[in-house]
This record gives C-alpha cells, sequence and structure tokens, in this order.
C-alpha cells in the first residue's frame, strides 16, 4: 500500500490502496505539529495503512483518513477510525 | 537457423513458485511451448536447446543475465527466443533483459510478451513481439511469433504489422506534409473521435492487479519502502538524487527508531530539511515497531529498501517494482508500506 501526498498520480499509475498525506516531503509526519501530536498522527496512517491493507479492492482505492482533532485522545481516534474503515474507501478509476 | 530458447521454469515445466529460486540451466532441444513452436517453424528452422531459469532467481539477481548470456552464447544460435512471457512480470523484465543483452553482442534475438508487461521497455534493441495476456492465449501468440521467426530468418526487419511493440529504434526520413499539415489533419481524426492516432505515443502505465487482502496483520511479515532516497548519513552507497538507476537495502533489525543525524534524504525533487530532523518522516519505524511489540503487526521485515523516486523512467520504476516484488516475497513477506514524495 501507498502512503503519499500526490493522490492524483498515484491513482494514475494504479496504486491499488492509497492513504493521503499531508505533504510531499513528509509522508509519514507533519512539521506543523509538536512532536508527540505528530507522532500520534504517523500512528494513525500506519493503523490505516493496516486497515488498507486488510481490505479487498478492486481498483485504486484511497482510503481518507478520518477527522480527528489534533491533540484528541489517542485511544478515541483509534476506534473512531477503524469503525470507519470501509465507509471512507473511496474506490477511484483511472483516467 | 539454429534457435535458442528461453524459458521461465514454470514454461519449462519444472516447478511453479516453490522452484522460482532455481539458477540457470540448459536442455537439448525443445521443451514445452518450445515444442509447438518448433512444430510451427517447420523443418528449416531447429530449436536446439533451452536455456530456463527461476523467475526470482533471474530477477532479483543482477548476474543472472549475464550467467544466462553465457550459456546462450556457448550454444552459438543464430537467434535467441524468449518467452512468450504474456503478463507475467518477471518472466519478462528477464527475457527483455536477456534479448537486449543478446542483441548488443550480435547474437539476433526476439523476445515475446504482452504490451503491457513491465519488461517491455528493456528488450531494446531486440525487437518485442506482442503476445496475449494470459498463458491460455498460447496458440495465437506462437503463430505470430513463428510468422515473426520467419520473417527475421528472411534478413527482413520486424514491423508494427508483424506485431511488433515496444520501443524501435528512430530512424529519419522526409515526410511529404508539413508538420502544420499533420497536425491538423490529426486534430481533425481526434475531432473525429479517433481517441488513439498520436505521433508521440505517450508512455503506458499498465494496470496492477490488486493483491488479496490481507487476513490479519497481526500474523503477518510487513516491510517498510520509500521513493524518498533516505539513506544512512553520508550517502555511503552513492545512490543517486535523480533518474536513480538503483535501489538500496539498509537495516532496520534491532532499531526501534531512527537516530536523528545518522540518516538523510538525497532525494533532489524536495526539500529534505523535515526528513532530515526527523527521518520517521519518511520511513514510520517507530510506531511501526511500536505495532509491532503491541501484536498488531507480526513481525516488521528486517530491512528497508529505498530509491530515488525522482526522473525515474517508466521502465526503471517498473524493473524497480518487480524486483522488489519478487525479494520481498523470497522472504516470506507478506505486505508492505510504501512511501512516496
Amino acid at each position: 500500500m501507498l502512503l503519499c501526498n500526490l493522490v492524483s498520480i498515484a491513482i494514475r499509475v494504479g496504486a491499488p490502496r492509497i492513504v493521503p498525506t499531508r505533504g510531499i516531503p513528509f509522508p509519514t509526519g507533519d512539521p506543523e505539529l509538536a512532536p508527540e501530536e505528530e507522532r500520534r498522527w504517523r500512528r494513525r496512517l500506519l493503523e490505516r495503512a493496516l486497515e488498507a491493507l486488510g481490505t479487498a479492492v478492486e481498483g485504486p482505492t484511497v482510503f481518507e483518513m478520518a477527522t480527528v482533532r489534533e491533540g484528541s485522545d489517542a485511544g478515541a481516534a483509534e476506534s473512531g477510525s477503524s469503525a470507519s474503515a470501509t465507509a471512507t474507501a473511496r474506490p477511484a478509476t483511472s483516467s | 537457423m539454429r534457435i535458442v530458447h528461453y524459458l521461465n521454469q514454470f514454461f519449462a515445466g519444472v516447478g511453479g513458485e516453490e522452484s522460482a529460486g532455481i539458477p540457470p540451466a540448459v536442455r537439448e532441444g525443445a521443451v514445452g511451448p518450445g515444442r509447438a513452436l518448433a512444430a510451427l517453424l517447420g523443418d528449416e528452422h531447429e530449436i536446439v536447446a533451452t536455456v530456463f531459469c527461476g523467475d526470482d532467481y533471474a530477477a532479483s539477481n543482477p548476474a543472472a543475465t549475464e550467467e544466462l548470456l553465457v550459456l546462450v552464447r556457448e550454444l552459438a544460435p543464430d537467434l535467441l527466443v524468449a518467452g512468450p512471457a504474456f503478463t507475467s512480470g518477471r518472466y519478462g523484465l528477464v527475457c527483455a533483459r536477456l534479448g537486449a543483452a543478446a542483441a548488443r553482442e550480435g547474437i539476433a534475438a526476439v523476445v515475446a510478451m504482452h504490451p503491457e508487461n513491465p519488461g517491455l521497455d528493456e528488450a531494446e534493441p531486440a525487437p518485442v513481439i506482442e503476445s496475449g495476456r494470459i498463458g491460455r492465449e498460447m496458440r495465437p501468440s506462437l503463430e505470430r511469433l513463428a510468422r515473426a521467426i520467419q520473417t527475421l530468418s528472411r534478413g527482413e526487419q520486424l514491423r508494427e504489422q508483424d506485431g511488433r511493440i515496444g520501443r524501435a529504434p528512430r530512424r529519419n526520413r522526409l515526410s511529404e506534409q508539413t508538420a502544420a499539415q499533420r497536425s491538423v489533419e490529426l486534430l481533425l481524426a481526434r475531432l473525429a473521435g479517433d481517441r488513439e492516432r498520436s505521433e508521440v505515443p505517450l508512455p503506458s502505465f499498465g494496470s496492477v492487479t490488486p493483491s488479496g487482502p490481507l487476513a490479519d496483520p497481526a500474523g503477518a511479515r510487513i516491510a517498510l519502502l520509500t521513493e524518498g532516497a533516505l539513506v544512512p548519513m553520508g550517502n555511503p552507497d552513492r545512490l543517486e538524487s535523480a533518474r536513480a538507476t538503483r535501489w538500496l537495502r539498509y537495516q532496520l533489525d534491532g532499531l526501534d527508531q531512527l537516530e536523528q543525524g545518522a540518516y538523510q534524504s538525497v532525494h533532489g525533487g524536495f526539500s529534505t530539511v523535515a526528513a532530515n530532523a526527523d527521518p520517521h518522516r519518511l520511513l514510520p519505524l517507530d510506531v511501526a515497531r511500536e505495532l509491532e511489540h503491541e501484536g498488531r503487526i507480526g513481525t516488521l521485515h528486517h530491512e528497508y529498501l529505498t530509491t530515488a523516486g525522482n526522473g525515474t523512467q517508466v521502465a526503471t520504476a517498473r524493473s524497480f517494482g518487480v524486483e522488489w516484488a519478487a525479494e520481498l516475497r523470497q522472504a516470506g513477506v507478506q505486505a508492505a508500506i510504501l512511501t512516496a514524495t
């Protein structure tokens, strides 16, 4: 599965499982956040990646990140994102 | 003509994936699809030997092409035929590399595969003849290949009407129409609904069949990969910052995190300031290890693979993909998390 910011390119080249990230130079980070918050964000990205890997897909599919307030309780964020795993997966058609 | 035929271990009848690691070998005469090809070619041509190799060995071992070429050279054929490889990535890549290596040293070669095979762009200067998509289309694929071999034996070049695909050497010639006239003609054709015609075909990215879902990440071996050119500080193996021709591997065993200052990104396509300040922004080892300790990831693969995805040719990127997949599969990895910048 692919963690990247340039989602449209990932779709165009046919990457099957895509989790969108926040910036081109830091796919698994976000320098705007405080270190502990950034690590929590990275953990959520990886948890989402694992959900994507466990989901059957037909073609390029974007696994959006659920919107969670930064600094909110990490445990709540986890259960929230796993519950919405399939609901927020969006199959994309290659152009 | 004296023909030597290249097959992978599967079509040579040696075995399936369990035999994908076998080294190059030779059998006398035609084997498997080579027998049907020999029958189509008639008495004029003879398949004197079949060279074969396991797909994983041939695609992931950098010395494999040369090892195969040594065997071909010893057999002194008039023509090397490789494939048909259909859409099989590793097989196609090896057919293309062997065909190209043979052609470069003056052994005539022809390769057969489907246009979406990742090996297509690596065969030059050897010509590639279109085959079907899957092994079930063997018969028509061999018929087209046999016709192409007959054409070559008459000393003629293979052209599009012979089923030639992929890049062909460019030759200058004078057109009777000016560029302006040809552009307008193409525009009119486009307006009339022709979406295909072009003087400059765009690269095709082909298509990737998604692998099935991972049954249980907690029981899986998972690899971390990046095209963000993350390497140890000082770039000891001299990874290129653009148009990379190689990929590298670095150990993760015994590491719970990537020490700041011990790694750097040498990618030339974005500002590496953020990644250099904290390498986990490119390779999420810290939280991946945490998930492993918690039992949510079975095992993290003991090394990460890295290259610089910057101005990379599609053909090169495809080969890296095939090599990484072969490499990881051999190592028992079930899933990979690739970060892209």
